[in-house]
């Protein structure tokens, strides 16, 4: 592990001087851990425990026959910000998502990016998210990535990255939810030592986030529901439960049909048309018509009557192409171009393999890289150099030269960490954070919080909860 | 609601109690097959037709060679072939539930989801009769604390009507499968054979449907076949009653009917059977053929049943 990660609690760590002075906004909590008996944290996990079994808050690992519904480790050490941080991470997050939805505006329109040079056309037209489907024709609102989960590492007192833009479908925002709410049962007297600003608004907005995207032609009271591929989904429980949340039906593909390119449900009154559908299902699977024939999944004709304008899909079809980490690499390009604006956050620096100099660097330093697939996630097929084998190394550069066109490469980042509850007691782990960013017709907003995972191994980078991680609550102080 | 959902707690409830009845069978059954041989137990009559009152007789016979004590109470207890079987009904019950579990309440779902955490305790046992009772309590207890916690916590909308037809057609389709099994032990010529034999067949019918009790309560007289087939039948006082179920029907087909402002088939069905059941003496029953109302009642039912399914379900 690298000695002199930020940490989240006592900041930097010089050399030898273990005892370094706590950062000011974890004073209370360092005093909490350091005077709190040790039985009373052992009763106090398994409480938190129990409360997400008795929940069902589970998730599926897909490829691990064994247990298909584990639950995700809870970490009762809360993650703070500042109220300074988490202000300049929000202007940050708002003028990024607002460049990724002028881009996806940009490529299935006009292209100016490209004409202008910004981005190499061959990397958008040969994408396999690049959409045909979604040229030339306009999205309501024009908005195309409502909801936005930006994976954010931080390295130093002042220094964060944006590590990944989820533009698709992301997932987790109901363990921000549930860890808070397992945090204010289990320890109510944190709560009243820190000003932490509250989640649970998080549901009222992305309410009035997908009303606010209805087509223009909708009703008043437009009706919205959630597109759920079904209970064997990985993340089903969060379907079901954001649907609960929001009061809105939770709906699988059979409960939709379409009729002279307007989507409805099947109600015990009867169809009733439906407005908006904030879909958790993969663009493959919307509309066998038009993707994968073969899937059961979809809603034949859905894709029709979206382009006729009669029913918006959040988020729109096609944004897989502004997650897509080739396309990462030109963030700071596209934000300049798009904003004219410098970027607040910064991209972590990016050597794309596709390039003949940039490959021959990687290939010479793969010991020391993390080597990504281009269009992976959930933390599979990646290459994390320093804690590979040789023979790991080797095997992935065959298939670099065979491919280069598929990965990117990013140093190793020594990302912060943050104390945490492991077996031998508490020790540094390291986190990253995902903020949950909303684009309505009307506004951006983000409720200020989001998802901390951390890699319980010791040393260990990769944050995924398929890979072993688990999470925390994240508090934002309010001065 | 969503169709679906409807559809998800309809079958709920109709497989919660159908558990249920097969538990209450599998008692009767028990409890017949424990008497000596002269007071009609001790054959394998009981348990065949327990087997032809809950289940599929032909898919029973693809799965065992023999039908006897052990190979019943397997196919109607535990066994994954037959979908009506406990175990079946229990692990449908919780697919359904699962895939709904926003539209249930907090009590419903532990409810269903505890009895399928405790099903798993039976896997490949060999139960003693002891043990295969006990099960068979905690089978009825299932259901009870099931259908107890709608009761008791389901807002009272179209998804907790649609919960009560479930369990009402449920109910109706059970009690007329044991009359229709057992309709020759309630003809007037048996009354005439006579014999305690006899009478241990007309408790084990009261006893399938939980009426036994109930019977001396209503007639204030010893068992006769013809008021047996009256409080089955026709007594709106009885739960199990064919009339009750009825009454049930109408009135949850009513309340959806008003709250969605429009009547269709299954409403005109539903009233036309009650009105039927209400015309009728026992007496005109069994003159006109009490095994012929009984198959007419199974097919309307039916008929009731795709109706339901047609104007809300799908």
């Amino acid at each position: 592990m690298p000695l002199n990660a930020f940490d989240e609690m006592d900041g930097l760590r010089g050399s030898g001087t273990e005892s370094a002075s706590v950062r000011e906004a974890y004073a209370a909590l360092k005093t909490w851990l350091e005077t709190t008996p040790p039985e009373h944290f052992d009763t106090r996990r398994s409480q938190a425990e129990l409360f997400f079994r008795r929940i069902g808050i589970t998730f599926a690992v897909y490829g691990d026959n064994e247990s298909t519904e584990r639950l995700i480790p809870f970490d009762i050490i809360p993650r703070v910000l500042t109220k300074p941080e988490w202000g300049f991470l929000e202007r940050g997050l708002k003028q990024r998502v607002t460049a990724l939805n002028a881009f996806l505006a940009d490529i299935y329109g006009p292209q100016e990016c490209i004409k202008a040079g910004i981005i190499p056309g061959d990397l958008v037209y040969r994408n396999p998210h690049y959409r045909l489907e979604m040229r030339d024709f306009e999205v309501p609102h024009n908005k195309y990535v409502h909801i936005a989960g930006i994976d954010i590492v931080r390295t130093g007192e002042d220094e964060f990255f944006v590590l990944e833009d989820n533009a698709r479908t992301p997932s987790g925002v109901s363990y921000m939810l549930e860890n808070r709410e397992v945090m204010l049962r289990l320890f109510p007297e944190l709560f009243s030592k820190h000003r932490v600003s509250p989640v649970e608004a998080y549901p009222d907005a992305l309410l009035a986030t997908l009303r606010s995207l209805a087509p223009k032609t909708a009703a008043r009271d437009p009706t919205v529901v959630l597109l759920t591929p079904g209970r064997f989904n990985s993340a089903f429980y969060e379907h079901s439960f954001l649907a609960d949340k929001l009061g809105v039906e939770l709906v699988e593909a059979s409960d939709l049909f379409t009729r002279d390119d307007v989507v409805y449900m099947r109600t015990t009154e009867g169809p009733r048309r439906v407005d908006v559908i904030y879909r958790r299902i993969d663009d493959d699977f919307l509309d066998p018509l038009v993707f994968r024939p073969d899937s059961v999944l979809g809603v034949p004709g859905l894709i029709s009557a979206y382009q006729s304008g009669s029913v918006t899909l959040a988020n729109a079809v096609g944004t897989g192409i502004a997650d897509d980490k080739a396309v990462y690499s030109y963030m700071p390009e596209i934000v300049r171009f798009f904003t004219g604006e410098e970027p607040i956050l910064h991209n972590v620096p990016t050597w794309r393999c596709r390039e003949k100099d940039a490959l021959a660097y990687v290939l010479a330093n793969l010991g020391d890289l993390v080597v990504k697939e281009v269009n992976g996630s959930g933390g599979y097929g990646m290459l994390v150099g320093p804690h590979a084998t040789k023979r790991e190394i080797d095997e992935f550069a065959r298939k670099l030269r065979h491919a280069p066109d598929g990965f990117i490469a990013q140093p190793t980042l020594s990302l912060s960490t943050c104390p945490t509850f492991v077996a031998s007691g508490v020790a540094p782990r390291h986190v990253d954070l995902r903020p949950f960013v909303l684009s309505g017709a009307d506004d951006i907003r983000i409720i200020p919080g989001g998802l901390t995972r951390v890699a319980l191994k010791e040393g260990s980078l990769v944050v995924n909860s398929s890979q072993g991680g688990g999470t925390k609550d994240t508090w934002v102080l309010d001065g | 609601m969503l169709s679906r959902t409807a559809d998800n707690l309809y079958w709920l409830s109709r497989y919660s109690e159908r558990a249920d009845f097969t538990a209450r069978l599998l008692d009767a059954a028990l409890r017949l097959s424990a008497l000596p041989a002269n007071y009609g137990g001790g054959d394998a009559n009981e348990w065949a037709s327990a087997l032809a009152s809950a289940a599929d007789v032909e898919v029973f016979r693809q799965h065992y060679d023999s039908l006897n004590e052990h190979t019943v109470r397997d196919f109607l207890a535990f066994s994954p072939h037959n979908p009506s079987s406990i175990r079946s009904c229990i692990e449908t019950a919780r697919e359904n539930a699962r895939s709904v579990r926003t539209a249930l309440t907090v009590e419903m779902w532990e409810a269903i989801n505890e009895a399928w955490l405790h099903l798993r305790s039976y896997e490949g046992r060999d139960l003693s009769r002891e043990e295969f009772a006990r099960f068979l309590d905690w089978s009825k207890g299932v259901s009870l604390a099931f259908d107890g916690s709608a009761y008791r916590t389901m807002l009272r909308n179209d998804a907790y009507w649609f919960t009560r037809l479930g369990v009402a057609i449920e109910r109706a389709d059970n009690t007329a499968r044991i009359l229709d099994v057992k309709y020759h032990v309630l003809l007037p010529e048996t009354e005439r054979v006579g014999g305690s034999l006899d009478y241990f067949q007309w408790t084990t019918i009261l006893r399938e449907v939980s009426a036994l009790t109930a019977y001396h309560w209503v007639y204030r007289e010893s068992i006769k076949p013809w008021l047996v087939a009256d409080l089955l039948i026709l007594n709106r006082e009885m739960p199990r009653s064919l009339a009750n179920c009825y009454e049930m029907l109408v009135r949850h087909l009513d309340l959806i009917a008003d709250s969605y402002g429009r009547r269709g088939p299954s409403q005109r069905l539903a009233s036309n059977l009650l009105a039927q059941l209400d015309g009728q003496s026992i007496e005109e029953i069994f003159s006109t053929g009490l095994h012929e109302f009984i198959q007419g009642f199974i097919a309307e039912n039916n008929r009731l049943g795709a109706a339901i399914i047609d104007q809300y379900l799908c």
